[in-house]
């Protein structure tokens, strides 16, 4: 049953990305286990605003899970303790009373800090211009039932498609590497007869753009695959690395 | 006297959009890379408009709030997407999608945009394979079909509870190729903050950098208004947090009509408010109403037990269950429309026989489905709704029923528009749920994906070229203009009044104010004495927030409390208009329930001889009382029945 608890939240504050950033810690009483995180966060600033302070700038949006846009890093986990759940979809019931809370935004040289707990992930818009897509414009294409596609086939390609781009297993990993978001991409495409024939194209220039921008390399340590809010598996890393090395064979 | 002409092309319903095609100017291809377009939104229908416009050769700037497109509120819908594809052999057709649609929407659209709706739905799912949706399939290695509620045939195509995210992602991709091609610049968060207007035409934006809070301006040949429903007028939604319709209020203020605002939809399955911290709310898909039965306690005592928590739903006992959909509804059952299934489950509550601790919940009951068809498959098909579910509740509905309840969800109204998706303002246009045009006074289940989609991917890049046509020889604009100058500077003073409040309270305890204001008169059963409460409790609380507002921070920096209040002052303005309509309109059709205008059975009565229109609002200044002109819905091919889904 859901009690009502006292909490400390401590939480990472920097005006802008040059300025230094530093923890302030801030004390709730009351929080019902039956809230969710953010509005835990929306209490909070509340307070603040009432107390003629500036509220916490954090990033979020549909909070239910799938826009991806939540990005907090809280208790030395990407959104939170809790498995398989977005910040958004995390509650208090995952916390004690008394508890001490950290809070910190992704922490990544390609994530860099806008305010706050709020980061900029435009890189992976731009790894995703670089390849994310099958060439087609819109109009002229076959009737959608001129090629079957394997259940077992469609349903990978769609356990890949799941990925919401929230970028924990960047933050997540001591190398900042994006692996696991551009394989899922690479993947789901090579899976389908639809994305099959650039899938070549595809994994080199998205690789190539997710080098450029100061992702690191991945080193298998499967943590990213461990915090991704929707199960990513990293078979779609050892599918991108097949599909980037014969790639490579072929030049 | 004003007249709205819709310029429906001439001919039969079937032809209409063939022969639209056939005549309409068009734009060759070195002419096209002259002319700009500015698209506002990244959703469905924006990024679907933005990319095929700039696959087209139009130069697009293309617009959102967030940090990426991805995250438009699209990417929530859940359920899935219809068209007329008759993939199943169960007797479906254009004219059958068709039909089902402009009689859930309750005789309150345009029979002529319906089916060209119906007419490009089956093109949006060839789009979407071929961009590599990856669509539910059978063994067999074709696409798969569920049915939804309005329907009596499987049309819906879906990818597990995720097809919007799958569907917007296929747009997105299809943007960020055309990004790369340098055909379509993109700007996150940017935020529209004004519409501008040279020579009664629409030539461009004013829009405010969110991370530096720095105005900017932005020209073009036309504009495209993508920008959602206005939902958020109720707080608490099933919209994101930030979904708003501030965009639309602004063309609004600058002219453009806004389309029968009263119509909302209120959605049967939502999980239940929790308490008075809830930030929003969290749909069940409609889908589940497929293999779940919706049920309460036929006893009062029972429901009475249930709410104080000294009675289990599973102890009441099956003869003891009141299945009312089914008991009301026997040729429909659970997969009546949504307006039908949310006024059912009001009335149930009202009299006493809701559940869970507030008694504002009903139950969705899964048992029968399990049974039947084993919990693998139950799992297969709605597993990530169900981990959804218990995330939120910390109860497992594989065990006992979920709780839902109404809640707000979408708006069939928004801005006019008409056969071109253009608004009264040339030059301005409007897709997907920004405008009123296809849903009439009710959407049907999976009808906002295959309609943001419509609009963006195969009417738009048609119809915008017959006015950009003659368009070709205007030169690109300065935004040194005095009519940008004047925009930006409207648009200053007005952020330097607000933060010049300097009251007490938050942006969000005010809106909070408005959310209950609109609930408890404007929601799900209205009158007019409540109506006109509305208006006067709405004139009271926007005094309020012109002088109790506290906004911390600067203008001219980020500021997310300074966002937050500019879309609240036009949700004020929302929610007086949606009253102001709904007030106007003596009769029930749809989502609109007026209670004086109902049949003795409780349902929704229809005036044909009288309301057979679309309101379309006239702006006339601050704390003037707006203009309403009608346009006429005349019913050239379709007669007009009570919705009867009893039998």
């Amino acid at each position: 049953m859901d009690k009502n608890i006292n909490i400390k939240v401590k939480i990472w504050r920097q005006r802008s990305p040059k300025e230094k950033g530093f923890f302030e810690t801030y004390n709730l009483e009351n929080i019902s286990q039956g809230s969710s995180f953010l509005e835990m966060l929306d209490i909070l600033n509340e307070k603040l605003i009432n107390e003629g302070k500036e509220p916490v700038v954090f990033d979020h949006d549909c909070r239910e899970g799938i826009c991806g846009m939540c990005s907090l890093y809280i208790n030395g986990h990407p959104h939170g303790p809790d498995e398989d759940v977005t910040t958004c979809q995390l509650h208090m019931r995952k916390f004690h009373d008394g508890e001490t809370i950290t809070v910190e935004p992704w922490r990544s040289a390609g994530f860099p800090v806008i305010r706050d707990l709020m980061v900029n992930r435009s890189a992976f818009d731009e790894i995703m211009q670089a390849g994310g897509y099958v060439s087609v414009n819109t109009g002229g294409v076959p009737d959608a039932n001129s090629t079957p596609i394997a259940k077992d086939k469609a349903e990978m390609a769609m356990d890949a498609a799941a990925c919401i781009g929230c970028g924990a297993c960047v933050a997540t990993c001591k190398n900042g590497s994006a692996m696991l978001f551009v394989s899922a991409k690479v993947s789901q495409l090579a899976l389908l007869p639809q994305g099959r024939i650039e899938a070549a194209r595809r994994a080199k220039a998205m690789v190539a753009k997710m080098d450029e921008l100061g992702f690191g390399n991945c080193t298998n340590t499967g943590a990213c695959e461990q915090e991704c809010p929707k199960s990513i598996s990293i078979t779609n890393i050892a599918r991108l690395n097949r599909e980037f090395l014969s790639a490579k064979f072929k030049d | 006297m004003t007249t709205i002409n819709s310029k429906i092309p001439e001919g039969q319903l079937a032809e209409k959009w063939s022969n639209y095609k056939a005549h309409q100017k068009l734009v060759n291809p070195a002419n096209k890379r002259r002319l700009d377009i500015i698209v506002v939104g990244t959703g469905l229908a924006g990024a679907s408009a933005a990319a095929s416009l700039g696959e087209m050769g139009f130069k697009v700037l293309n617009f959102c709030i967030q940090d990426s497109p991805r995250r438009a509120h699209s990417i929530a819908a859940q359920g899935g997407i219809n068209a007329a594809k008759n993939y199943q052999n169960d007797g479906d057709s254009v004219y059958r999608l068709f039909y089902d649609t402009i009689k859930g929407g309750d005789y309150r659209a345009r029979e002529s945009n319906v089916h060209r709706l119906a007419e490009v739905s089956n093109s949006i799912i060839d789009q979407c394979v071929a961009q590599g949706v990856p669509f539910a399939r059978e063994y067999g290695g074709l696409l798969d079909n569920r049915s939804f509620g309005g329907a009596q045939v499987s049309r819906t195509f879906y990818a597990r509870g995720q097809t919007g995210q799958q569907l917007l992602l296929g747009a997105y991709s299809a943007l960020s190729r055309a990004v790369n091609k340098k055909q379509v610049k993109l700007y996150t968060r940017y935020e529209m903050v004004d519409l501008v207007i040279i020579d009664e035409r629409a030539r461009g934006i004013i829009a405010r950098n969110l991370v530096t809070g720095k105005l900017e301006r932005f020209a073009a040949h036309a504009v495209v208004i993508c920008t959602g429903g206005y939902g958020n007028t109720f707080f608490l939604s099933t919209n994101a947090m930030a979904s708003n319709g501030s965009a639309a209020l602004q063309c609004y203020r600058k002219g453009a009509y806004f389309a029968n605002p009263c119509m909302a939809q209120i959605h049967p399955t939502c999980i239940p408010v929790h308490g008075e911290f809830q930030s929003k709310l969290t749909l069940m898909s409609e889908s589940l109403r497929n293999d779940g039965r919706i049920w309460v306690p036929k006893k009062l005592e029972d429901a009475k037990a249930i709410r104080e928590g000294k009675l289990n739903p599973t102890d009441i006992k099956e003869g003891d269950r009141d299945y009312y959909l089914e008991r009301r509804y026997p040729a429909f059952g659970n997969l009546v429309p949504r307006d039908v299934a949310s006024r059912a489950a009001k009335e149930r509550c009202d009299a006493g026989f809701g559940v869970g601790n507030t008694g504002l919940a009903v139950y969705l009951d899964f048992a029968d489905a399990i049974n039947r068809l084993g919990k693998k498959v139950v799992e297969e098909k709605y597993g990530n709704l169900f981990q959804m579910y218990e995330k939120i509740v910390d109860d497992n509905p594989y065990e006992t029923p979920m709780m839902i309840y109404p809640a707000i969800h979408y708006t069939m109204g928004g801005i006019w528009v008409d056969y071109e998706l253009m608004t009264s303002i040339p030059g301005l246009f409007a897709a997907g749920e920004a405008n009123f045009s296809d849903h009439g006074a009710n959407r049907l289940g999976a009808s906002a994906l295959m309609q943001g989609l419509a609009d963006g991917y195969f009417v738009l890049p048609y119809t915008i070229q017959n006015y950009l046509s003659d368009q070709i020889g205007v030169p690109r604009f300065s935004t040194d203009s005095p009519e940008f100058e004047a925009a930006e500077k409207a648009v200053s003073d007005k952020l330097t009044r607000l933060m010049n409040i300097k009251g007490k309270h938050s942006v969000d305890s005010i809106h909070k104010k408005l959310g209950h204001i609109m609930w408890d008169y404007v929601g799900m059963a209205r009158d007019a004495e409540g109506l006109k409460t509305a208006i006067g409790k709405i004139e009271e609380l926007k005094k309020d927030f012109w002088t109790n507002l506290r906004i911390p921070g600067n203008k001219d920096d980020q500021n997310v409390e300074l966002e937050k209040a500019l879309r609240l002052a036009d949700f004020i303005e929302m929610g007086e208009l949606m009253a102001r309509d709904a007030l106007n309109r003596n009769e029930s059709c749809g989502g609109h329930f007026r209670v004086e205008y109902q049949t003795p059975e409780g349902e929704a009565l229809r005036d044909d001889e009288h309301y057979s229109y679309v309101s379309c609002w006239e702006y006339q200044g601050e704390n003037k009382a707006p203009v309403m002109y009608k346009e006429p819905l005349d019913y050239e091919f379709v007669k007009r029945q009570t919705r009867n889904y009893k039998s």
